[in-house]
């Protein structure tokens, strides 16, 4: 399929589910896709990392937090960019201010794309177990300076108080998820793009062997960093409109654990492969998810996530598609 | 004599206080088919290893084609046409024996032209090296069906696919049969007279001796003879270092 055609029906799909729930009536409906969408482009950016090269990213939160704190800043300097701004560029700077969301999710996918630059480039002699232990930590720091700038509230926490309703979308809720909708196809699109062209090939011969790809001639360091960067950049764009579907942002709930844990399970139980592993991965569990939260409680979340990678590592390794692929012939030929 | 190809000058490696190679020297000639030979532990894969990258040398410099390429990253030196197999056999075990040969010829043979090959001439390349070393048949099969030799073989053509002025053939025959060495020694022999020179990394007695034009010993990271393979293996230091004094 020729990438305009795959683009078309993501569109096609993307706005049939937004019609469907727009007509369904519920905003609750939309507040839970939002989450389950949110995790499709988290699933789909690890996987760029952590299932095309092979390198195991823990520090997912920390990427989504950085987009996240983008918006918060920003929101914040356009609530009164007179406490911010020299009265020379003042005026310009309020009729840039307050910026709407698209513009402050692209900004927030360049801050988390230049940390993603940044890290890879300190991280990435490091293997396996070491470089998953340097994300973690990365996490952990950007955690510890979150905390401590009071500009985005600190450890108490900062106020993003959008407007109630959006012209053509209505209710905000509807405007952030049809946001979502699009951050998902512009993932699963790079993806799939990725996936096809010499620089895919390049990822996979990273995993495989990088020793011997640098043999091959492939420049291991650069398309290591490029990866970094790309997977950075998308968590960093999820991660952008969450303070505005949350309202109030905090650092607990921004560096949650449960980001880094879903980001890596959700491709795993997948399939780390193809760009549909991390799709079918994110619907899977962030739906069950959704679901234990209203019926059982949010506490059985991390649960179901543990016991599900756990069986899927013993029985099917290689994901949902790796069973796909086994039972319905060879594997997919690109 | 032309220019060496490869020039290596006091060439020296240490791993913490192991001196792994001593001050080695050597030179090969364009189109020359080396045979470097050497007890276990004797520094021959660190010498490859340095020679491509994979290592760096502390002392000493290593030129190639007139331009000196310590500092150069592997890939780089790949790229500038100097191409190794892996003592042990390191396919990319995901990818078909196809798609294991299109990785050189995309960020080798194309980065160096500077344009992307497209479909239709990477599979045509594709299948005529994989035709050299008479794995076309098994194309489409993964790695892990491969027979120690044909995995050789797949280890060879990648290497050879990726173009280079000088290939390394670091123990390519070590645990094949008989006619398998055969094979292989006959497979580097067309190589050579396809204008690539190569440096042969052997144990195999018989197959270093059909082979090399030249002979060279490393011992305990010193080269102890350099010369024409019947003088060397009568040379008393290199039979000293074989069976002992």
């Amino acid at each position: 399929m020729r990438t305009p055609v795959f683009v078309l029906i993501e569109i096609v799909i993307a706005v049939a589910l937004y019609l469907a729930f727009h007509f369904f009536g519920n905003d609750y409906l939309f507040f839970a896709g939002y989450t389950v969408l949110q995790f499709i482009v988290l699933a789909t950016a690890w996987n760029i990392l952590g299932g095309y090269c092979g390198y195991v990213n823990f520090g997912s939160a920390g990427f989504f937090a950085i987009g996240a704190y983008t918006s918060v800043c920003l929101f914040t300097i356009g609530q009164a960019p007179e406490d911010v701004f020299p009265a020379a560029i003042l005026p310009a700077m309020q009729a840039i201010f307050p910026l709407p969301v698209p513009v402050i999710i692209v900004i927030a996918g360049i801050m988390a794309g230049l940390v993603g630059l940044g890290t890879g480039y300190l991280t990435l002699r490091l293997r396996g177990v070491f470089f998953a232990i340097a994300t973690l930590a990365l996490a952990v720091v950007l955690q510890t300076l979150i905390v401590n700038w009071s500009f985005v509230g600190g450890s108490r926490g900062a106020y993003v108080i959008p407007a109630n309703t959006v012209p053509v979308f209505g209710p905000y809720i509807q405007y952030l998820f049809a946001l979502m909708l699009l951050l998902v196809i512009v993932a699963l699109t790079s993806a799939r793009l990725i996936e096809r062209s010499s620089l895919g090939v390049g990822f996979a011969t990273i995993r495989d062997d990088e020793l011997a790809a640098e043999a091959c001639g492939v420049p291991t360091l650069k398309l290591k960093l490029i990866a970094t960067v790309l997977s950075g950049a998308l968590m960093g764009m999820a991660g952008a409109p969450f303070p505005f579907y949350i309202g109030y942002t905090e650092p607990g709930s921004v560096f949650d654990l449960g980001y880094a844990i879903n980001s890596i399970a959700m491709p795993m139980i997948g399939g780390t492969t193809s760009w549909a592993g991390p799709l079918i991965g994110a619907i899977l569990l962030g739906t069950m998810q959704q679901v234990a939260t209203v019926t059982i409680s949010s506490a059985v979340n991390l649960l179901i996530v543990g016991l599900l990678l756990i069986g899927f590592v013993i029985v099917a390794p290689s994901g949902i598609v790796g069973l796909w692929q086994s039972w319905f012939g060879k594997r997919s030929k690109p | 004599m032309t220019a060496p190809i490869l020039r290596i000058e006091q060439l020296s490696k240490r791993f913490g206080g192991f001196v792994a190679l001593d001050g080695v020297d050597l030179a090969v000639a364009p189109g020359e088919r080396l045979g470097l030979i050497g007890p276990n532990g004797s520094g021959k894969s660190t010498l490859v290893n340095c020679i491509c990258g994979t290592l760096r040398n502390e002392d000493g410099k290593v030129s190639f084609d007139g331009a000196q390429i310590d500092g150069l990253i592997a890939h780089e030196r790949t790229r500038l046409g100097l191409a190794r197999s892996f003592q042990l056999p390191r396919p990319f075990m995901s990818m078909t024996v196809a798609e294991n040969i299109h990785v050189p010829l995309i960020y080798t043979v194309g980065a160096r032209a500077r344009h992307h090959l497209s479909a239709a001439e990477l599979d045509q390349r594709c299948m005529e090296l994989l035709a050299l070393v008479a794995l076309d048949g098994k194309a489409r099969h993964y790695p892990r069906d491969l027979t120690q030799v044909e995995m050789r073989k797949l280890e060879l053509a990648r290497a050879v696919a990726a173009e280079p002025k000088l290939l390394i053939a670091d123990e390519a025959m070590a645990g094949l049969s008989h006619s398998e060495v055969e094979d292989i020694v006959k497979l580097l022999i067309r190589l050579n007279e396809r204008g690539i020179t190569i440096i042969m990394i052997e144990h195999i007695m018989r197959a270093v001796m059909a082979f090399s034009q030249r002979l060279a010993v490393l011992v305990s990271g010193k080269k102890i003879a350099d010369g024409t393979p019947d003088d060397v293996i009568k040379d008393k230091d290199v039979v000293g270092a074989y069976l002992g004094t």
